[in-house]
């Protein structure tokens, strides 16, 4: 066994275990909200304990038995040791909940109030970002595939839609309200709107990715445009198509939590946020910035998935 | 539907017209109705700095089954020349016909298969569906489109590739499929420019002794444009010299003295040295035309 290997192997334990006391100590009455130099002495301790499994782990030489388990362990070291040191400052330096609440207030609450965030997260995420997400990117793929085969669209419409793109959220969503009302229909409008103009950028730019070649090709089998498209212009621009939705995945979740501070019914992420803030329920406020979290990471690594599974023949994918 | 049809009522390459008998190499290019005929062609096109020509005045006849290849400088209007014939540039003057009719009819035919510079394969596509794209595009039935795939890659020798990516694949490789991918419809007529000018001399050698072969065995018609005089006279029946802009002809090499066998070793003749000679003087007479 190597030193590296032995230093992991003590280190990380002593590390996870080490931030476990550290928190559960912070709770003991005596020391919350009045912790001594001994008290961050330990949390210093803990944090180096922490740093240097990470970088060993990190340094973990490819081939070697455990790797992928390795890399798996750096960023969860890391998002554990940011919530234990979260937990045993704000604890221990006694910081108002007001502020800032600690973690485990936010779980406990994010554990009571499972069937109100159940709730918001229909409303928000699959009747809001979802519809918005799909319309708003079918329909650029569509306007740019418009622009491309009618150059009169493009020299009209692109300067305009650069001029639309620059719309302000916080502009349209009030606007949307009074065109399609308070529930999610006028969210998932908004969502869309924000939405249509990267993919319309990408789109075009993907649109534009074949080589002269390649199109030469197709013109000596005197295949028309769709037959083009099809077989050439759309596989190639998959990438920069991937790229918009990936960009849109984030969008869209901002797009409909905020839309939701203009006007809503009584439910949905950005509803709670707004009405829990004014109530000063912070636990309440990071619960849903929490699940917003979950939510947004988990869309983003499915379409990050099926961009693996679509575009594995592209360099910046494929292996070997 | 009827263009499936009719491509499946061909025979296979390898039972053509026994390329002994045919006399087309050595013949007058007028004994048969030519594959291309080219009058009075020229192309001019509008460039920043004004007007560029790029072929003034080219007369050429093409029979079927011969061999002809375009040699001179960079620039001089052979790729322009080829482009012409498969109708990806327009000519500006003079007459142009391609298997009796345009070159737009041609192409809308699908009377011909084209190798590019680079192998223009795409990346998302196994080495199979790359060279069962034209087939595809064709609307060949499934099975029928598997079964010229398989005999084509094999033709190349890539049998054992058909499911590799074209990146997994070496230059020269990825250029034999294409030519794979050219070849599977079968067209009577074979454009190729600088197909080989981006592989080494070796992998070049090897890949011109198969064209070699391969011609002699399908029999078909074949435009190669390049820029080596060895390339040229090794493979052509006749090397067509051409002047720096405007590209016109300068000279024509009859290149069948060396026969349709043609080892590699040939290129120590001293009948090849002659040839490559001639070629050479008149690339050099078309500098100074220049000058």
């Amino acid at each position: 066994m190597t030193h590296r290997a032995a230093r992991i192997v003590l280190l990380t334990p002593a590390a996870l275990l080490g931030g476990v006391a550290l928190a559960s100590a912070a709770h003991r009455p005596g020391l919350a909200g009045e912790a001594g130099p001994g008290f961050w002495l330990a949390a210093l301790l803990v944090w180096l304990a922490a740093t240097l499994a990470a970088r060993d782990l990190a340094a973990v030489a490819p081939g070697t038995a455990g790797r992928g388990l390795a890399r798996l362990a750096v960023p969860l070291l890391f998002g554990f040791l940011v919530l234990v040191l979260w937990e045993a400052v704000i604890v221990g330096a006694g910081v108002p909940a007001v502020l800032m609440p600690p973690p485990s207030s936010v779980a406990l609450r994010f554990a009571t109030a499972l069937p109100v965030l159940g709730a918001d997260f229909v409303q928000t995420c699959l009747k809001s970002a979802l519809p918005g997400y799909v319309l708003g990117s079918l329909s650029g793929l569509g306007v740019a595939i418009l622009a491309d085969r009618f150059s009169a669209l493009k020299r009209g419409l692109l300067p305009v839609a650069d001029v639309a793109s620059a719309l302000p959220i916080v502009g349209i969503a009030p606007i949307m309200v009074m065109w399609f009302g308070f529930d999610w229909p006028s969210k998932a409008a908004v969502v869309a709107v924000m939405t249509f103009f990267p993919m319309l950028v990408q789109a075009g730019a993907g649109l534009a990715a074949t080589g002269r070649i390649e199109r030469d090709l197709m013109r000596t089998y005197a295949a028309g445009y769709g037959r083009t498209l099809l077989s050439l212009r759309l596989p190639m621009a998959l990438p920069f198509l991937f790229t918009a939705l990936k960009v849109n995945a984030t969008l869209a979740l901002i797009g409909a939590i905020v839309a939701e501070f203009f006007g809503t019914p009584i439910v949905g992420m950005g509803f709670r946020i707004s009405i829990e803030a004014a109530r000063l329920s912070l636990d309440m406020v990071w619960a849903e910035i929490a699940l917003a979290a979950l939510a947004g990471s988990a869309f983003y690594g499915l379409i990050a998935l099926i961009e693996r599974a679509a575009t594995g023949w592209h360099p910046s994918v494929r292996a070997g | 539907m009827s263009r499936a049809g009719a491509l499946a009522l061909k025979e296979p390459p390898e039972n053509g017209p026994a390329e002994t008998e045919r006399p087309a190499a050595r013949a007058a290019p007028s004994s048969a109705a030519p594959v291309v005929a080219a009058r009075g062609l020229s192309l001019t096109y509008a460039a920043a700095d004004g007007p560029v020509r790029a072929l003034a005045d080219v007369d050429l006849t093409v029979a079927p089954g011969e061999f002809v290849s375009f040699i001179g400088p960079s620039g001089c209007g052979k790729t322009t020349l080829l482009r012409c014939v498969a109708d990806l540039e327009q000519p500006t003057g003079g007459e142009l016909v391609v298997n009796g009719v345009s070159a737009e009819a041609a192409r809308l035919r699908r009377d011909y298969g084209f190798v590019f510079q680079a192998p223009a394969l795409y990346p998302w596509r196994t080495i199979a569906r790359n060279v069962g794209l034209p087939l595809e595009i064709f609307g060949v039935p499934r099975a029928e489109r598997r079964e010229r795939v398989a005999r084509y890659l094999d033709l190349v020798q890539l049998d054992g590739f058909a499911k590799k990516y074209p990146w997994q694949l070496s230059g020269g490789m990825q250029q034999r499929a294409s030519i794979a991918r050219a070849l599977c419809f079968d067209p009577k007529l074979l454009l190729m420019d600088e197909p080989f000018g981006a592989l080494d001399e070796i992998v070049r050698d090897h890949l011109n002794a198969q064209l070699l072969t391969l011609w002699r065995k399908t029999a078909k018609t074949i435009l190669f444009v390049t820029h080596s005089i060895p390339e040229a006279v090794y493979l052509s029946t006749r090397v067509v010299v051409m002047s720096p802009r405007p590209g016109r002809i300068i000279d024509i090499v009859d290149c069948t003295a060396l026969g349709r066998e043609r080892p590699l070793e040939i290129r120590e003749t001293p009948e090849f040295l002659r040839l490559g000679q001639r070629v050479r003087e008149g690339l050099r007479a078309g500098h100074a035309y220049d000058a």
